[in-house]
């Protein structure tokens, strides 16, 4: 179908955006790729009657190492970033999690921060961002302020912005030297969105694991973190038999609802599974020459 | 609802006009500008039909609006034969029977131009992973395949 008919604006920099948001009340949205928000439009799920469009505002458009983290701004395109030297160094479980979002058309159209801000819990930024940790930038017509990753997510397609609001863009908090990553999703079909999928990263300085983030998608309302699987990680050796026992806690208290593309049991399972593999790729990649 | 002005470069010519807001820039290409050779499957970004090249990159014209695509340089399936020679993709696809209906073909002709472009080299898995972006119902995707790694062999020869 074809989209429902709206006003488009077109905000010159964040300040502008956020100007336009103010002005034009809860019915307008924030178009950046659009890429889940014009599907939804000709599918008449979303009908907003203002889409502010960030793209040309030159100040949302940045991506790069930033302090020691990776900063993306809110028009940077998930192509862009995934292919970047920086993203890999510091933060390739982002880049992982993008290469399994969509298609390759669709990621040089799609944005990071749109995919983040969107927070569908099924996706796989959402849930890298989350393992890895950061901060999301959100500004309003008062002003600034910062949101940590942890606190971002509240519910199904529901984030902790204000009305008024829009993410400028987030930073992805740097892991030391030593720490290994895992991304893992299981899709029904090549082209269709996960059903279950798990974002990990380890740390340890030889030995003994020393630092761990295990989160998992599709199976709750958010990206899910899960506290009792890292602190079974942490102070453990990198083996089998603790990857085995912290992806049992990972998937032991989850209740994911059942679709025509897997039952919760299923779902369940694939987190168990899915968990544990994601932590052996991590250790692998945590031994290997950082 | 509101219109717009907007100024794109398609194939090569500049053309401004006006479009309302909720235009579809695959719409924008068929009905205002006659360019029916950009197909409409699943208009939600699925399927890969509607693909065309913005500065040189695919992306699907169902899911991106007309007035998103002003300043662009656009490539449409029209650009690949203006005269009466096919391009060399085009003939692999002929030759290999890459197509069948031909709903898919202006999409999977313009990623594996893009697919080339990037590496005039690829391999077969590469073919194969690069057009996973767009669906055929005829071919089982294999004589695509063949037809895109002849066409890269052509137009390698071609630059040599």
């Amino acid at each position: 179908m074809k989209s429902p008919p709206f006003e488009y604006h077109r905000a010159g920099s964040a300040a502008e955006a956020a100007g336009l948001l103010g002005e034009l009340g809860f019915d307008a949205r924030i178009l950046a790729g659009g890429q889940s928000l014009i599907p939804l439009m000709n599918l008449r799920l979303a009908a907003p009657a203002h889409l502010v469009d960030i793209t040309h505002a030159p100040d949302l458009a940045g991506c790069g190492a930033n302090g020691g983290g990776l900063h993306i701004g809110a028009s940077a395109r998930q192509r862009t970033v995934e292919l970047r030297a920086d993203t890999l160094a510091i933060a390739p479980v982002l880049a992982d999690a993008i290469s399994n979002a969509g298609q390759v058309p669709v990621r040089h159209q799609g944005t990071v921060v749109g995919s983040i801000a969107h927070a569908d819990p099924s996706a796989e930024m959402p849930a890298a961002f989350k393992a890895q940790g950061g901060t999301v930038t959100a500004q309003g017509t008062g002003g600034g302020r910062e949101i940590a990753s942890e606190d971002f997510f509240e519910g199904y397609f529901t984030t902790a912005l204000e009305e008024g609001e829009l993410v400028t863009g987030v930073t992805v908090d740097a892991w030391p030297a030593g720490t290994g990553h895992g991304f893992l999703e299981f899709s029904v079909t090549a082209e269709s969105w996960p059903i279950a999928l798990s974002a990990v990263l380890i740390h340890s300085s030889g030995g003994a694991i020393d630092r761990a983030s295990v989160v998992l998608g599709g199976v709750a309302e958010v990206p899910l973190r899960r506290p009792e699987a890292e602190a079974i990680l942490v102070g453990a050796e990198p083996t089998v038999e603790a990857f085995e026992a912290a992806a049992e806690a990972a998937a032991a208290d989850i209740e994911p609802l059942s679709d025509s593309f897997g039952s919760g049991a299923y779902r369940k399972k694939l987190a168990r599974v899915l968990t544990r593999r994601a932590l052996t790729a991590a250790a692998e990649r945590a031994g290997g020459e950082a | 609802m509101s219109t717009h002005d907007i100024t794109v470069t398609i194939n090569g010519a500049t053309t401004s006009a006006s479009v309302e807001a909720r235009r579809s820039l695959a719409d924008f290409l068929r009905h205002d500008l006659g360019l029916v050779g950009t197909h409409i499957g699943c208009e939600q970004g699925a399927c890969g039909a509607c693909t065309v090249l913005i500065g040189g990159r695919s992306v699907r014209s169902c899911i991106m609006f007309a007035v998103q695509a002003d300043g662009a340089e656009i490539q449409t399936v029209e650009s690949l034969a203006p005269g009466a020679d096919m391009h060399p993709l085009q003939e692999a696809f002929r030759r290999h029977q890459g197509l069948q209906c031909g709903f898919c073909t202006p999409g999977m002709l313009l990623r594996s131009l893009e697919l080339i472009n990037d590496n005039p080299d690829l391999t077969a898995e590469e073919a194969r992973e690069g057009i996973s972006s767009n669906m055929c119902r005829c071919t089982g995707y294999q004589y695509i395949v063949d037809a895109v790694l002849d066409a890269a062999a052509e137009m390698r020869a071609e630059e040599g």
